[in-house]
């Protein structure tokens, strides 16, 4: 069994990122395992502009964000596998991997981080009755037809789901040749951001039809039509509602989930809200020295705040090999009150260095309100916010100088408040 | 000119199509789906019934305890995958326990071994997830699960291997009499042949009236499933039936042979019976009878919800047999459940019939063994490396919900009835039937088929006909 | 000749929806706004909509069949059709670099389309 210092599970923009954290923290033997046949993710289908503008200050497409965090990778030297697939880890930190050259081989590593990223939320999960023709994708899929094989899905679309994949395929059919018909939003609000409604929408006349659902999927061997319907305030279709939109393709970009098959079979521990690992502070899972960060830990809207945390994670990993430990549980962050959960769950103040972004979601849309955050009953941080809103992840920076306030906390709460 | 032509190359045709492949007969099966198992034997429940169910002296009854018997040595001869996990009838309430003891008669009667009635307290210990509210059950055995069309497919591909023809796209149209022989009509050309056996599920009755003067007519009766994640596969260890209460008939709750958790069916007899389509009205019917049955229903676990149709004979029994007034037509038809248990007898029993009417000579190099696609997943990690030494593709892994490798996708487009659409794969390998639905391997297979089957993505389909996955060229469709 | 024009801004999430009054062209009022962010946009949008252009472009003898391609600068919005219809048919040979010219000048706008990530040759 060979054994490295750090193993990273994913070369997409979380694993890349804790690579380079790890080495920036003298860490010599790493080695990251990717899947695919070429590191930097799903970025290298995401062939949109957009990303970048918080880590570089400009605004690059997929594939050139991923190769700045490659480049580097490359300079550092830090060695990588791929076509290598992960198939089994363990509490001990084996991991067992596949790839054509190698056959199985088992590592042995000191620090392991998880950074499998997340899959997209198939139909059979969301129950969308009728038949199962071809010419149902997920937007992901479709993306990766479009954007890498250059061939068009379909022709007539509706796309399901409006978080921002959903909106960029709208945009990226269109232009392709095709027909985008709609697109569909079981919510009364649009879970991706505003430019992208504008610029992937508006621009091209495509109707966003909010609360509103495919109820019906019609078509023998390939897809010829979709019901639709109007939802009421629990979501349910609305019968009267019915509409037929004769179409050749539905895409689905009905949410993400992070991948964590593999975690749990180290035992790592789940959140029931988010699906990825619960951490601390250090980002370590409640398995010692195994630590997560990106999309397999909590889905992100900006890749930006992944690399941030991955490089996080990577430095965590190189202190836990230097020594550190990060075991001791002192505080516990608990939402409530429209927010539905934060990253970490778990803090030490002993282990914050200057400050420590804690990340977390609403649950629904909210209009000039305050983001709260006790400890220890103690409301400690009170900020207006004009708009909070599910699809739009919270960041509120906790510094040193805080904890040292409240030496003894035990619960931090954080909740969204009217005044 | 063919000795038999068996139409239909589902569950019943395909072992049909393996048992007369022991004899030096030319026999062809014609298919009018893409591939085998595209029909009622596609979507089903996958039980191997232990058979206290059908009413004693039917043919049901008769051929599942019969059929039963035959799944330990057929699934090792055929490397499809067969668990013996034992059934259970729960009954919900304590004035239903002597219509247990009555099924237990029932089944003794027809010749189900071992069959006993437990008490809640030995449930409890054997099934702990049960609901609260289960009173007692009939425990049977012999009850055990397959994978419908992976067994379909084992049959259809050591028929195929033992000389018998296979043609797919090809829809029997018309049958004419002659004097010793019939001419059949197809899209596809034209077929002669001295016998000619009715496999043809669902359409059996099109078939049958097409020559024989004794109509019979088959209806369609659809059934809905929900199919969840393998992690809640264990909630129940052996198939979990209900006794039918004032409610109705109840649902079944059991895992699959692949682990997963599988619920269903509901019963609606519908008028189009290519009608596969799922209702709302339909998975919530299945979601709540099954709360009947365990203490919890994970539905956030789903991964994929169906719809197969069963094909029912009006008369309520299989009709198996040569036709009274057309000699050389045999019926298989009307074969619903227990169909997929029965299907190994029901094979023997047209063996017989056959043999009487065209007195063939043994096939001598009949072999009854084939070897099934390697499965990876199921492997440790010795095996895996020596697979992987010996052929690289094994090394490359496709699905990552279920573990397939590339070298097992390769193996399935090039072995015997070859897969050569997206979900001909999949039935073979399992690939894009775990968690994510082939969100991340179907654009992978899709390039692979086209690369070995030498085709253009674009000529790819889900299931044959025009299933196209994809319908040209980025810009081909922009105006000029 | 007056003009009124509603558009949504996307300066935030909030989205406020603005409403430009134009005239010949040139904007009059702007109103909805409720930082000045929305006012900046609100003009800008309605006198000279730009936006990035990205696309994919067929690779002859690459290990991918397609190289990723965007316009290196804005381009103004009405021009997209005609820039798709110029790469339309378009096929360049591997190897490719990331920032390599695929089109120069693109649609008369005087910005280049460049490739946004490598495509070596398929040996």
């Amino acid at each position: 069994m060979v054994e490295h210092e750090v193993i990273i599970i994913g070369g997409g923009p979380a694993g890349l990122a804790a690579a380079i954290g790890a080495r920036e923290e003298g860490i010599e033997d790493i080695l990251i395992l990717e899947r695919d046949n070429n590191l930097g993710g799903i970025l290298n289908q995401c062939i949109h502009n957009g990303f970048g503008l918080h880590t570089f200050k400009e605004e690059l497409t997929g594939p050139e964000y991923a190769k700045r965090f490659v480049e580097k990778v490359e300079e550092m030297h830090i060695p990588y596998k791929l076509n290598t697939m992960v198939i089994d880890v363990n509490k001990d930190k084996v991991i067992t991997a596949v790839n054509e050259e190698d056959g199985v081989i088992e590592l042995k590593a000191k620090a392991v981080i998880l950074a499998m990223g997340c899959r997209e939320r198939p139909r059979g999960a969301i129950h969308i009755p009728g038949s199962r023709c071809a010419g149902i994708y997920t937007a992901g899929a479709a993306q990766k037809f479009v954007n890498i094989d250059g061939f068009m899905p379909g022709r007539d679309v509706v796309i399901l789901g409006s978080g921002d994949i959903g909106l960029i395929m709208a945009r990226r059919m269109t232009l392709e040749g095709g027909n985008v018909k709609a697109v569909i939003e079981l919510l009364p609000y649009s879970g991706g951001l505003k430019r992208n409604v504008v610029q992937c929408l508006d621009d091209f006349n495509i109707p966003l039809k909010l609360s509103h659902t495919v109820v019906k999927i019609h078509g023998q061997d390939r897809l010829t039509g979709i019901t639709i319907a109007k939802v009421d305030e629990n979501r349910k279709p609305v019968k009267e509602s019915e509409e037929y939109i004769p179409c050749d393709t539905l895409l689905l970009s009905v949410g993400l989930i992070p991948e964590n098959e593999l975690s749990e079979k180290a035992d790592v521990e789940l959140s029931g809200v988010t699906g990825g690992p619960i951490v601390n502070e250090s980002l370590q899972t409640n398995v010692t020295g195994i630590f997560a960060c990106g999309n397999v830990l909590h889905v992100h809207d900006l890749v930006d705040y992944v690399s941030e945390e991955s490089i996080l994670a990577g430095k965590n990993a190189a202190r836990y090999i230097n020594g550190k430990t990060f075991d001791e549980v002192f505080i516990e962050v608990n939402t409530c009150d429209g927010v539905r959960y934060c990253v970490p769950k778990f803090i030490n103040p002993e282990n914050i260095t200057k400050s420590i972004s804690v990340r977390f979601r609403v649950g629904d849309v909210y209009k000039d309100k305050y983001i709260s955050i006790y400890f220890d009953g103690h409301r400690e941080i009170h900020i207006k916010k004009r708009i909070l809103t599910p699809g739009e992840m919270e960041t509120i920076k906790l510094t040193e100088a805080i904890f040292k306030k409240y030496p003894t906390c035990k619960e931090i709460t954080i909740k969204v408040e009217g005044e | 000119m063919f000795d038999v032509v068996i139409i239909g190359a589902g569950i019943v045709g395909s072992s049909i199509a393996r048992e007369l492949s022991r004899y030096k007969l030319k026999t062809c099966v014609l298919e009018k789906g893409s591939d085998v198992a595209t029909g009622s034997s596609k979507a089903n429940s996958g039980i191997v019934h232990a058979g206290f169910d059908a009413k004693s002296g039917t043919l049901k009854a008769k051929l599942n305890v019969q059929g039963n018997i035959m799944f330990d040595q057929l699934s090792k001869d055929l490397d499809f995958p067969f668990r013996k996990n034992g059934s259970l009838v729960l009954c919900f309430n304590k004035k239903d326990i002597q219509k247990l003891e009555e099924l237990k008669e029932k089944g003794d009667r027809n010749g189900v071994s071992n069959l006993s009635v437990l008490t809640k307290e030995q449930l409890s210990a054997l099934e702990p997830n049960l609901n609260e509210n289960v009173e007692a059950a009939l425990y049977a055995p012999t009850g055990g699960i397959v994978c419908p069309y992976e067994m379909t497919i084992a049959f259809a591909e050591n028929a195929c291997m033992n000389g018998v023809e296979f043609n797919f796209n090809t829809e029997v149209t018309d049958i004419i009499k002659k004097e010793d022989s019939f001419i059949i009509e197809t899209n596809n050309g034209r077929y002669g042949s001295k016998v000619i056996i009715n496999a043809a599920g669902l359409f059996a009755d099109e078939i049958n009236n097409m020559v024989s003067k004794e109509k019979i007519e088959i209806k369609g009766r659809k059934g809905e499933y929900c199919l969840f994640d393998k992690t809640v596969g264990s909630l129940a260890r052996m198939t979990l039936f209900q006794l039918p209460t004032s409610m109705g008939k109840g649902v079944l709750v059991s895992p699959t042979v692949d682990n997963n958790l599988l619920i269903g069916p509901t019963a609606l007899d519908i008028p189009d019976k290519s009608d596969t389509t799922t209702t709302r009205e339909g998975i919530e019917e299945v979601i709540d009878k099954a709360r009947l049955t365990l203490r919890e229903i994970p539905v956030n676990k789903t991964i994929t919800s169906f719809s197969g149709i069963r094909a029912h004979a009006v008369k309520d029994d299989f009709i198996i047999g040569e036709a009274s007034d057309v000699k050389g037509f045999i019926n298989a038809a009307g074969i619903e459940s227990p169909g997929l248990t029965s299907a190994p007898a029901i094979a023997k029993m047209i063996e017989e019939i056959v043999g009487r009417i065209l007195s063939p000579s043994f096939n001598e190099n009949f072999n009854p063994i084939r070897k099934g696609i390697p499965r990876f997943r199921e492997m440790n990690n010795e095996e895996r490396d020596n697979l992987i030494k010996e052929n690289p593709s094994y090394g490359k892994v496709i699905c990552r919900c279920e573990t397939v490798t590339e070298g097992e996708i390769l193996n399935a487009i090039h072995r015997p009835l070859g897969a050569r659409t997206l979900d001909a794969v999949k039935r073979r390998t399992r690939a894009g039937m775990g968690r994510c639905q082939s969100g991340f391997c179907s654009t992978k297979i899709v390039s692979i088929l086209a690369r070995e089957l030498n085709l253009s993505e674009i000529e790819i389909t889900k299931f044959g006909g025009a299933s196209y996955l994809l319908i040209g060229e980025n810009k081909e469709l922009m105006n000029p | 000749m007056e003009e009124k024009k509603e558009i949504t801004c996307i300066g935030c999430p909030i989205g406020c929806m603005l409403e430009v009054t134009l005239e010949y062209n040139e904007v009059k009022d702007v109103k909805g706004y409720t930082c000045l962010k929305g006012k900046t946009y609100a003009i800008k949008e309605c006198t000279n909509p730009t936006r990035i252009l990205t696309s994919t472009v067929k690779v002859k003898n690459g290990t991918t069949n397609m190289v990723s391609v965007k316009t290196i600068q804005d381009i103004p919005k009405d021009k997209i059709k005609e820039c798709m219809d110029e790469i339309k048919g378009l096929a360049v040979k591997a190897p490719i670099h990331a920032g390599d010219i695929i089109v120069s000048n693109v649609a008369g706008t005087m910005v280049d389309i460049i490739a946004t990530k490598d495509v070596p040759e398929h040996l």
